[in-house]
């Protein structure tokens, strides 16, 4: 097997901890964008969580938004420089919590960006808190006995919440192993090219694992996504070209 | 071009549209949503973009994506949606990127009232939002004012890269005079700085500068000193000779000048500073004025927030009162009176 | 300087009475200011818009007392007429206004406004029949000019009526009368 090159855009190694899954969806998105030719053109907005890190070593231009906001500053840019390539890049908390409005919002007005959240289940820059996403009784540094969904409200599936609108592609991927990435990157592909055909909103969804706040090795991390993440958020593309699919 | 009867709203619209404004994104609240109704029609025509966001919130962040991309942004709201357009605010100034950023104020705290007000002078001119910034705060004291002051609030957001802020009043934006319109001008978003895709040269972070800036501490103090020194504007109306100064923007400076004249009229020396810049607050103005007896503040609030800013700039030399008006606007009677009284105080 | 409050119900034109007063009294050579009814003063369904028109700087907007009111209806007279300064005017539309003691220290000048503009089939015209009678008894202007200025306000919004003229003389000629 033959090593593939590290993308250009990835213009130093990546700030995150051992382990994390944010260095594989970086290079799948890196990747994506090169090969698409889009590298020159494109614009990433982030806001604020471990997403951030990449700002320095992922050589595109950037903004960085208010907590939670990505999507709206993403839309300001979009919106008066159509021609570029339009991204947000967020962790779940940052994107579903605190930015559910604005995401939610960019989705409903069927803006043609493209967004990619990242669901590792946790709050990890300020290590470990609960997340909209936290699974049912999963213990977090704030819901320490287990997530309890009588008082906090079940785990918030922002595919489902996205499904039934009019947008033009949404995913769900993983990167708990080689084929799962492989996946993933068939469907950061599909988001891009729906934005640059003006085929409307592409949101992706990534499983990834944070073993530093997971507390677990990543080897337990990746069985984790595999044995209980994944049966509450299964992978798939829910929407292809603007057309719900049966999955 | 000829004279045009228009309501202030309207016509700081328009004026923003010609000054080269090409995106809108904010919120409907009165007394501010004639500025969002006028700009939906007008912005598409001219090619620009205005989109109604789902909250304030949303809306400044728009703001400032497009503010990054180069293009000039702006949004307006009104007390309770101005609160939640301070995050933002302090973002872009941060980030050092141009904006305009319009507050009709209205009365009171919380929900309020949509009667005029001039009640957000310390969360203009004081940085709202957290943070070492401050935004050039202009204070339109007429429909004309409204128009010339938010193109001169483009073209400082642009030469400091920093946000400016247009804090008018319900009465300003509701009101309608004759304006005489600027002459439309072209766009320029190209700039280096704009995000829009590397492009073959090296990737641009639109972030807090700090992170980039070495000694930023120095760096940041000289852009907000060097703005304090060079943008304050004010009108001085016989302050010359005066006894009694009245210190007055918007409104409420309109109707001090109409009772400095009917002071004076009664032979009476009486004054007026009217600041245009709240911040930088024209502190220039008040040199020179040894012969000033009592400064008297004349607001539309509940509390006194503009007499802090001229004890400060007299620098405690002489006696400032000052002379609110809530949710109704006092007659020139009434503060010509409350002059005599502070001046017989003096003897 | 004069200043000049319209009030009416809501829908009988009192803004744009109003608006159209102030349109022509700059493309005249005056000043003007207009400020419309905001707030807790909008309370109760009468629409009111206060004018000042002069030939120097106008300062204050707002006035709390007039030199003519231009009463559209019975709130109209009886939330204003007080604020009428001695020897100053009311043109009351006497079509809603009716047996009404009016103060005896103003000049009042009442026109069934609402019936003329019925009779000239051009029933939404009773606040420019009013604006007819304001002109010829305040004499701001000569009544030819301003059913001109009537003529080139509705042209410039694509809507001309030469009804609108029409109401206007026969709102100016109702002072003649009087």
């Amino acid at each position: 097997m033959v090593e593939k090159r590290i993308p250009q855009l990835l213009v130093e190694d990546n700030k995150f901890c051992p382990g994390c899954g944010h260095g594989n969806i970086n290079r799948v998105v890196a990747e994506v964008l090169e090969e698409m030719g889009l590298a020159d053109t494109t614009v990433g907005s982030l806001a604020v969580g471990c997403a951030c890190l990449m700002m320095d070593t992922f050589g595109v231009d950037w903004i960085q938004a208010p907590h939670g906001r990505a999507a709206a500053v993403g839309v300001g840019v979009k919106r008066v420089r159509p021609e570029c390539c339009v991204f947000t890049y967020q962790g779940d908390g940052d994107s579903l919590a605190i930015g559910l409005s604005e995401t939610l919002y960019a989705a409903i007005r069927n803006e043609n960006i493209t967004a990619i959240i990242v669901n590792n289940g946790i709050f990890g820059m300020t290590g470990g808190q609960m997340a909209p996403t936290t699974l049912s009784g999963q213990r977090t540094t704030t819901s320490p006995k287990g997530r309890d969904v009588s008082i906090t409200g079940q785990p918030l599936n922002i595919v489902n919440q996205c499904r039934q609108l009019p947008i033009g592609y949404l995913a769900r991927g993983s990167v708990a192993s080689a084929k799962d990435i492989n996946k993933l990157k068939k469907y950061i592909r599909a988001a891009f090219e729906t934005q640059m055909s003006g085929g409307g909103y592409s949101l992706v969804e990534v499983l990834s694992p944070c073993p530093t706040n997971w507390k677990m090795s990543l080897e337990k991390s990746l069985e984790h996504i595999e044995n209980d993440v994944k049966p509450i958020y299964p992978l798939g593309e829910f929407i292809k070209k603007g057309e719900k699919t049966d999955a | 071009m000829p004279l045009q009867l228009m309501k202030g709203n309207h016509a700081l619209s328009e004026a923003a549209v010609r000054a080269g404004c090409r995106f809108f994104g904010g919120y409907p609240i009165t007394p501010q949503s004639e500025i969002p109704e006028y700009l939906s029609a007008r912005l598409p025509q001219s090619g620009g973009i205005f989109l109604q966001a789902e909250s304030e919130l949303a809306g400044i962040n728009m703001v400032y994506g497009a503010a990054a991309a180069g293009f000039r942004a702006m949004t307006s709201s009104s007390g309770p949606g101005f609160s939640l357009l301070q995050e933002g605010i302090s973002y872009i100034a941060s980030a050092e990127l141009p904006a305009v950023i319009v507050d009709v104020q209205r009365y009171g705290s919380g929900l309020g009232d949509i009667s005029q007000a001039q009640s957000d002078y310390f969360q203009a001119t004081k940085g709202g939002g957290h943070g070492d910034y401050k935004c050039i705060v202009f204070a339109p004291a007429s429909v004309q004012e409204s128009a010339d002051l938010v193109v001169e609030a483009f073209d400082k957001a642009e030469e400091y890269r920093n946000p400016c802020i247009i804090l008018s009043d319900a009465s300003i934006a509701q009101m309608v005079e004759p304006v005489l319109l600027p002459e439309e001008r072209g766009i320029d978003p190209d700039k280096a700085w704009a995000v829009r895709g590397k492009h073959g040269g090296e990737f641009k972070r639109v972030t807090s500068t700090m992170y980039y800036i070495e000694d930023f501490d120095a760096y940041i103090k000289n852009k907000y000193d060097t703005m304090a020194h060079n943008e304050q504007r004010w009108e001085s109306v016989h302050t010359e000779d005066a006894d009694v100064v009245l210190v007055a923007y918007g409104i409420s400076s309109r109707i001090c000048k109409e009772a400095v004249s009917e002071a004076r009229a009664q032979g009476i020396r009486l004054g007026l500073i009217r600041p245009i810049t709240l911040w930088p607050f024209p502190v220039n103005a008040f040199s020179g004025l040894e012969h000033v007896k009592a400064f008297m503040t004349v607001e539309l609030s509940a509390l006194p927030r503009l007499d802090e800013d001229v004890k400060l700039a007299c620098e405690m030399r002489v006696p400032v009162r000052h002379f609110l008006g809530g949710v109704s606007i006092p007659d020139s009677s009434v503060i010509t009176e409350a002059a005599i009284a502070i001046l017989k105080e003096q003897r | 300087m004069l200043s000049i409050t319209c009030a009416g119900f809501g829908g009988q034109g009192v803004l744009t009475a109003g608006l159209i007063l102030a349109h022509i009294s700059m493309i005249e050579g005056k000043r003007i200011t207009w400020v419309p009814s905001y707030g807790s003063e909008m309370r109760g369904g009468t629409a009111s818009c206060r004018l000042r028109i002069g030939d120097s700087e106008i300062l204050n907007p707002f006035f709390t007392t007039m030199g003519a009111l231009v009463a559209m209806n019975h709130d109209a007279v009886t939330r204003f007429e007080h604020s009428v300064v001695k020897n100053g005017l009311v043109i009351s539309n006497s079509t809603m206004v009716k047996d009404h003691a009016f103060r005896g220290d103003i000049r009042v000048v009442e026109v069934p406004a609402t019936d003329i503009a019925a009779s000239l089939k051009n029933p939404r015209g009773a606040n420019i029949t009013m604006l007819g009678a304001t002109i010829a008894a305040t004499r701001l202007f000569p009544v030819e000019t301003f059913a001109d200025g009537i003529d080139a306000y509705f042209a410039k919004k694509g809507r001309n009526n030469p009804l609108n003229r029409e109401c206007f003389l026969r709102g100016a000629a109702a002072v003649a009368e009087v």
